[in-house]
């Protein structure tokens, strides 16, 4: 929905004007995905007065996330798993905007959180115009998601290649496909809902190729008995794929993606253990476009700018360190959902909702609890069994571009490994400028890491976002 | 095989409109972003690197990976999974930093 600059030239609602300044709304929620909207219709409900930001132009971040009303699409929910769980609070968050609640403020994107005394000042910007927009609130929640984990390979820069999760995203919001014949690769258990809704939309896709065993989760059978929500969701992708005649194969990878102007073929080899390409293997799968994606990574900058504490997640990704009661290690922050640790749109939701409790001073039910201990318990299974072996660095050549940004292949890479003795992402990223570019190492951070041979430390971004230099330079001077 | 995304979600776009690309006319329809634009017209790179001049075009699709950059109406470095196409846009793809004019 196109805004125009006047929707966003006002200032948060708890701004100075000419008034004089409000008093702060309880609760600031940035991000309206699963964890962050079912806490804003939460919280209203409780009572509590909510600002819901969000950087989307409608609610339900990335996985809920749907066509625009103009493109007029009468079932949306043919592209998405567990729809009524988002139509329900959607209605919630109308009905809270309408009683006043609930201000919700889509196409912001907040860059950063700061101390205000009692309570916190949110920085962001608003709409394509991006215009200044700063609020206090007395509680921050932080449910900002996370993107895509990317291991590169040769031929992972052509065009036709694109993210598994943005492929779903192009065709959720845009009802686009970016190809006809569409091989689905990487890791988790996203590829196969990607699969099923590109088939559904008309794409055919030759393979999907999963570079886990999916005996990984053998090891962890009493997770998988206490979700059996989790297992029927499952069998219901699985079931999409035989139905399709898609070929499943599993401890593959692609390792290569051919073509001069785009990829017209993909080459999968068969893995090892520690995810090497095993020789003699590789075969070609023709193909005009490549869905590919390894799980997915907490998106903590502005958490980590507040200083909360992060813990490793069984996938090797850094996340949130929450208690029970979805608080961070700083007084006044919340957090809920995919930074606590990746685990889907239920858990999501369900921390939402308790992270708004605890906010709210309300008591946690123990149902409420208990489900979350065995969904959390479901998400360190899964990761587990998808973190990527140490042995897909066997997939680059020294001429294959690790950040795509910068265009710094991995040759310089291991030169600044082996011969400048680089042992982290940072160090890697001033020797040669990897992770320097536009996107600030989201591409390229884990396979950096990687190849430094270290975890991916967590995000240090000051800002979360391009913000125009007169923002800065408007900015009130910090105390002290 | 007729299934599209169309099919799936059924109905209709509430307008269509023409969108100016490098020249070429495409039809955009209300509510899809630049890149859906593009997407749906079979363009899969409008941008190449600074370096190398290599082709690029949507990656990651949320925002994230800066692939997409474009110039819209003349404003270099919009990502064009983000942006809104409307009625009348003129994109235009966009080499290096997008600021070649200012000699930077």
């Amino acid at each position: 929905m196109p805004s125009s600059a006047s929707d966003h030239a006002a200032p948060g609602p708890a701004a100075s004007g000419p008034a004089g300044p409000r008093p702060a709304p309880d609760l600031a929620v940035v991000g309206a995905g699963p964890a962050g909207l079912a806490a804003a219709v939460t919280a209203a409900g409780l009572g509590l007065r909510v600002v819901l930001l969000d950087a989307g132009e409608r609610p339900g971040g990335q996985y809920y996330r749907h066509p625009a009303p103009g493109l007029g699409a009468d079932r949306p929910e043919a592209l998405h798993h567990g729809w009524a769980a988002f139509a329900s609070r959607e209605a919630a968050l109308r009905a809270h905007e309408e009683a006043g609640r609930i201000t919700y403020l889509p196409a912001h994107h907040v860059w950063t959180v700061v101390p205000d005394g009692p309570a916190w000042t949110l920085h962001a910007v608003a709409g394509p115009e991006e215009a200044a927009a700063t609020l206090r609130a007395r509680a921050v929640l932080l449910a900002t998601g996370s993107y895509e984990r990317q291991l590169p390979f040769p031929g992972w820069t052509l065009p036709g290649v694109v993210g598994a999760g943005g492929a779903q995203a192009m065709l959720k919001s845009g009802l686009v496909l970016p190809g006809k014949r569409v091989v689905v690769a990487g890791s988790g258990p996203l590829l196969l809902a990607v699969a099923g809704s590109l088939a559904a939309a008309g794409a055919r896709v030759p393979a999907v190729v999963e570079a886990a065993a999916y005996g990984g989760y053998v090891g962890h059978v009493p997770a998988l008995l206490r979700n059996p929500g989790k297992l029927a969701e499952a069998a219901t992708y699985g079931s999409a794929l035989l139905r399709r005649h898609i070929r499943l194969l599993t401890r593959h990878a692609v390792t290569a993606a051919h073509g001069t102007d785009r990829v017209e073929a993909v080459t999968v080899a068969r893995l090892d253990r520690d995810w090497r390409p095993v020789p003699g293997t590789a075969r070609r799968i023709p193909c005009d476009a490549l869905a590919v994606g390894h799980g997915l990574v907490p998106q903590l900058e502005l958490a980590t700018g507040l200083g909360c504490a992060t813990r490793r997640s069984a996938d090797g990704a850094a996340a949130l360190a929450l208690d029970a009661e979805q608080r961070t290690s700083v007084p006044g922050i919340w957090s809920a959902g995919e930074t606590g640790g990746v685990g889907g749109a239920q858990l999501a939701l369900l921390e939402g909702e308790i992270a708004a409790r605890a906010v709210a001073g309300r008591p946690v039910p123990a149902a409420l609890a208990g489900r979350r201990a065995r969904l959390r318990a479901f998400a360190e299974a899964m990761g587990a069994a998808h973190r990527p072996g140490a042995g897909w660095t066997d997939w680059l050549r020294e001429d294959t571009d690790v950040c795509r940004c910068e265009e710094v292949p991995a040759g310089r890479i291991r030169e600044a490994v082996a011969d400048l003795g680089a042992r982290d992402a940072r160090t890697v990223k001033l020797l040669t400028r990897a992770g320097m570019g536009w996107c600030q190492g989201r591409m390229c951070g884990p396979a950096v890491a990687a190849l430094a041979g270290e975890d991916p430390a967590p995000d240090r971004r000051p800002l979360s976002c391009p913000v125009p230099l007169r923002h800065l330079a408007e900015l009130p001077p910090a105390d002290g | 095989m007729s299934r599209t995304p169309r099919t799936l979600v059924g109905g209709g776009p509430s307008a269509t409109y023409v969108l100016r690309f490098d020249g070429r006319e495409l039809t955009a329809q209300a509510g899809q972003s630049i890149a859906a634009v593009l997407w749906g017209a079979g363009i899969l790179a409008w941008r190449t690197t600074r370096e190398r001049g290599a082709p690029r075009g949507a990656f990651c699709g949320i925002g994230s990976c800066y692939d997409c950059l474009v110039t819209v109406n003349g404003r270099p470095n919009q990502r064009a999974c983000l942006v809104p196409a409307r009625p009348g846009d003129t994109v235009t793809t966009q080499e290096g930093t997008g600021h070649a004019e200012l000699g930077v």
